[in-house]
């Protein structure tokens, strides 16, 4: 450095350190690399990354199930005593039992005393909880990452398609599929800001709040029948006190950031809480009444008779309720039009006007992880769960080897159709957020306890009623009663087509909507 | 700037007797909107007195975009003030630039040729058409409905390639001089006008469809922000903020220039809901009727578009000899209908070529003097939408 050096002429030191050079390093590497590859194939990338999950969903059922039935035959085999105190195998015998490897190998024929190979050890994990904790764990944590980043992703598609515009494009070149955790990698890389002024604690706290519920949500949340990280008996309750407490981060947030749009984005969300949490819960209770439990396992199994054995369809009321549960879940996630908390017209950003970096998307990431908590707890009480529109008993003819089991799995059951519900919900959010303008505080108190809470009480009770008289064993009543569900069912249809419909005519119609005169631009242009 | 005064209200919650002290009270809050808020429009500054959501009091604090628009008209001559009247509502250039042209032919006695006539009526129209659909785009933006704002800028983008075709520029023409306009329009500009406007009016049904007839949207602007004729008439609005409530006044049939007066064209006005399509519940110069009288007047403005194009003549655009003109020792005074309202030029000369006094009146300016007369006892979320529906420029504003 010589002595004509002068500071702003010097090289700036850089500000960050080792773990956001290495993280950068990394997302360049793997920008280089997938890019170009993305970029080339996309069609096939995005169908091999489809079928390649059905197929882990199915082969990781068949490897439990298996397991899980050579576990109970060998303890049939050896009797009660082999097996330790917590009913597993004790690590002595190493190992599954020959018959397992037999059936994983050879079918029934498998032969007795064969010395256990390869497989087996890779097998004998499976056997115990934790194992299937931690595997269930990774997955979960994987969904939970990969939900808010491409969901984000995806609005802005939806977004650029709804408003006559594209959305990303550039960001790791196909459909800017590479935004998302651009974006994320930004953010994380920022300052992390703290106003003076702000009660340092709470806002630090805050996120954390945000985050932590909208997670543990999915513990209890059932992707399918075998699905479930902890099957609770009162899940639906669960679910609810989670994204209960999720309004606390806002609520937190909007008082700690010592802002006043923040504090009047804190007390809209506790305004609204107030107002939708008592008709959510009434909505639901509409299905819980019909089933009888708040187990979200059982309540997705009395679903599993096809299309019309789905609760939204099994009386009006139920049907009623669907509706009135959509429209309170919007404002339980704080999506337009009751995006009111962090209304950007009226209070710059709400309770997230202080926030920027890495809390701000922790904010975010909670949000989009509770879109899709909501749209499972609708697919889960109303639209069946994971059970398929096609009735299970449909493919008995298909056999029960192995491989027809899977399918089975596949086509009548399971996480996929249930995703596939979530993210028609998701789209439904998405569709509403970018047409419906918001609505004012005291419209949103208004259509909460004056219009959906008498609603649903008169839901709850006249779905005791219909309960009640199905009970009674009429057999006049049943036959009305499957009438009016048939007719509900084909109203459902109705919709599903219609919607189905518009979608595939503004797909068709795509470049009319613009006009020509986007595409062909003026000469002197 | 002075110190912002509010009068001291009575507390009448302490003084009832059954308020102790510990009591639960609500208190009042100053809060400031703006000028960086998202929907102050520009660098406007609110500063609100609220309870709660309520806001009791709202006060406009302006000038942060003063740029000495009028002193700099005494320093320049006339045709070199043309490219600042474009920066004053740069919304709205085109109308901006006529405004003034209009002033100094009128002053000094220019007669512009007919074909500079028709030319400047069409640009108007589009520029008000332009102007119209930034208005409405960005109220859906204060109403929490960004669809309808790319949707109408995607039609601007339109208008403004017609401009750029005819006069280079996207946002800040200088195209209509002193005189008549500055450049002819080229080859092809009038088929693709008229194909514009074929693609155009279907769209207004469909802002109309997304916006207008939302029933949130109704609810969000009707009965809210209600100005009386006699307010508005008290208060000097003018343009759309003016015809809401009721009264039946535009410059462009009260006083024609620029040969308005051979077209044929409606003022639309703002009417109770109930009737000719208008939705139950609105009220006649409310936040809705000034922004449906919008929607009416790009309609309008397509008629005469369309008029104005089939009368279009060969001919010459500009008036003789207008560089360097002594300006008469003679003042005048023009006002002619902007978008936003009225845009009056007052220009005074003294034979020279320099004029010795410019004013203007902008309708910005006047119509954002009702801002705290309406914003009084309304609820939060009602502030930008009355201040969207007034649609003012803050460029024009503050000049």
């Amino acid at each position: 450095m010589s002595q004509f050096a002068v500071p702003w002429r010097e090289k700036p030191e850089p500000s960050h350190g080792f773990v956001s050079s290495f993280i950068v390093a990394l997302a360049k590497g793997i920008y280089a690399i997938a890019t170009p590859i993305v970029t080339r194939f996309p069609g096939s990338i995005l169908l091999s990354a489809v079928v390649a999950s059905c197929f882990l969903v199915w082969a990781h059922a068949l490897l439990f199930s298996y397991v899980d039935t050579a576990v109970l035959e060998r303890a049939a085999e050896v009797g009660a005593a082999n097996p330790n105190a917590f009913g597993y195998f004790s690590p002595s015998t190493w190992g599954l039992p020959p018959s397992v490897i037999g059936t994983l190998l050879a079918g029934d024929a498998a032969v007795e005393g064969q010395s256990p190979g390869l497989l087996s050890y890779l097998l004998w994990p499976v056997q115990f909880g934790f194992t299937r904790d931690m595997i269930a764990f990774g997955a979960i944590f994987a969904w939970f990452n990969i939900v808010p980043v491409y969901v984000i992703w995806w609005e802005r598609k939806v977004a650029g398609r709804i408003q006559s515009r594209l959305g990303p494009m550039r960001v790791g070149g196909w459909h800017g599929w590479a935004q998302s955790p651009a974006d994320g990698i930004k953010l994380v890389l920022k300052e992390d800001f703290i106003p003076d002024a702000a009660d340092s604690i709470l806002f630090r706290a805050a996120p954390y709040f945000a985050i932590i519920p909208s997670a543990l949500a999915f513990v209890a949340l059932p992707f399918g029948v075998t699905y479930i990280f902890r099957e609770v008996d009162v899940a639906l309750v669960f679910i609810l006190a989670m994204l209960g407490i999720e309004v606390m981060s806002v609520i937190l947030g909007g008082w700690a950031s010592n802002n006043k749009w923040s504090v009047y984005g804190g007390m809209r969300e506790a305004c609204q809480m107030v107002a939708y949490e008592i008709p959510m819960g009434m909505a639901l209770l509409v299905p819980v009444v019909c089933v009888g439990s708040l187990s979200l396992k059982y309540i997705g199994e009395v679903q599993a008779d096809g299309w019309f054995s789905w609760l939204a369809f099994r009386n009006p009321f139920a049907f009623v309720a669907f509706v009135t549960y959509f429209i309170a879940s919007l404002a339980s996630c704080k999506r337009a039009p009751f995006d009111l908390p962090e209304a950007e017209s009226e209070l710059v950003a709400g309770f997230l006007t202080e926030y920027s970096g890495f809390r701000w998307a922790l904010f975010f990431f909670a949000e989009y992880a509770a879109m899709f908590v909501v749209g499972g707890l609708a697919t889960i009480m109303f639209l069946g769960g994971w059970n398929s529109p096609i009735p299970s008993d449909w493919g008995a003819g298909l056999g029960e080897s192995i491989w027809a089991k899977g399918l089975k799995g596949i086509l009548f059951s399971g996480p996929i159709w249930f995703i596939l519900k979530c993210v028609f919900f998701l789209f439904l959010q998405l569709w509403v957020r970018w047409t419906l303008p918001r609505i004012r505080l005291d419209q949103v108190l208004y259509a909460c306890v004056q219009v959906l809470l008498p609603l649903t009480m008169v839901l709850l009770f006249g779905t005791t009623l219909w309960v009640w008289a199905s009970e009674s064993g009429n057999a006049t009543w049943d036959v009305i009663a499957s009438i009016v569900s048939k007719v509900l069912g084909i109203v459902g249809l109705a919709f599903g087509f219609g919607f189905v419909a518009i979608a595939g005519y503004g797909f068709y119609h795509r470049r009319r909507l613009v006009g020509n005169l986007v595409i062909d631009p003026l000469p002197g242009s | 700037m002075a110190e912002t005064t509010f009068e001291s209200t009575p507390d009448l919650l302490l003084d009832h007797d059954r308020v102790e002290q510990g009591d639960l009270q609500t208190e009042e809050l100053l809060v400031n909107m703006g000028p960086q808020h998202p929907s102050t429009h520009g660098v406007l500054r609110i500063v609100l007195r609220t309870d709660g959501e309520m806001v009791l009091e709202a006060e406009p604090h302006i000038g942060y975009l003063h740029r000495c628009a009028e002193k700099i008209g005494e320093s320049v001559q006339p045709y070199q003030y043309i490219p600042y009247t474009d920066r004053m509502d740069y919304i709205a250039g085109m109308n901006n630039n006529q405004a003034f042209a209009i002033a100094i032919e009128r002053l000094c006695g220019v007669e512009v040729p007919e074909r500079a006539k028709r030319i400047r009526v069409i640009m108007a129209e589009l520029n008000r058409i332009a102007s119209h659909l930034v208005a409405l785009g960005t109220y859906g933006l204060d109403m929490g409905a960004f669809t309808p704002f790319t949707w109408c800028f995607r039609e601007r983008e339109m208008i403004l390639d017609l401009f750029e075709a005819a006069c280079g520029a996207r946002l800040t023409y200088s195209y209509i001089t002193v005189g008549g306009v500055h450049d002819d329009l080229p080859d092809g500009w009038v088929e693709r006008c008229e194909e514009f406007l074929d693609f155009f009016e279907p769209k207004i049904v469909d802002y109309n469809n997304l916006l207008s007839f939302n029933h949130i949207f109704v609810k969000r602007t009707a009965t809210v922000g209600v100005i009386t004729a006699e307010d508005a008439l008290a208060f000097g609005l003018t343009g759309a903020a003016l015809r809401a409530t009721g009264v039946r006044w535009d410059l462009r049939k009260v006083t024609p220039y620029d040969g308005y007066e051979d077209y044929d064209f409606d003022i639309p006005i703002g009417q109770d809901g109930g009737i000719d399509g208008v939705p139950r519940g609105v009220v006649t110069g409310d936040c809705w009727s000034r922004y449906y009288v919008r929607i009416l007047e790009m309609t309008q403005s397509v008629r005469i578009m369309r008029q104005a194009l089939k009368r279009l003549e060969e001919g010459p655009i500009e008036a003789k000899k207008v560089k360097g003109i002594k300006l008469p020792a003679d003042e005048v005074y023009v006002e002619i209908e902007n978008p936003r309202g009225q845009l009056g030029f007052y220009v005074q000369g003294d034979g020279s070529a320099i004029p010795a006094r410019v004013k203007a009146r902008g309708p910005s300016f006047c119509n954002l003097a009702i801002t705290s007369h309406t914003c009084r006892d309304i609820l939060l979320a009602d502030v930008p939408a009355i201040i969207g529906s007034l649609d003012v420029v803050l460029g024009e504003v503050d000049r």
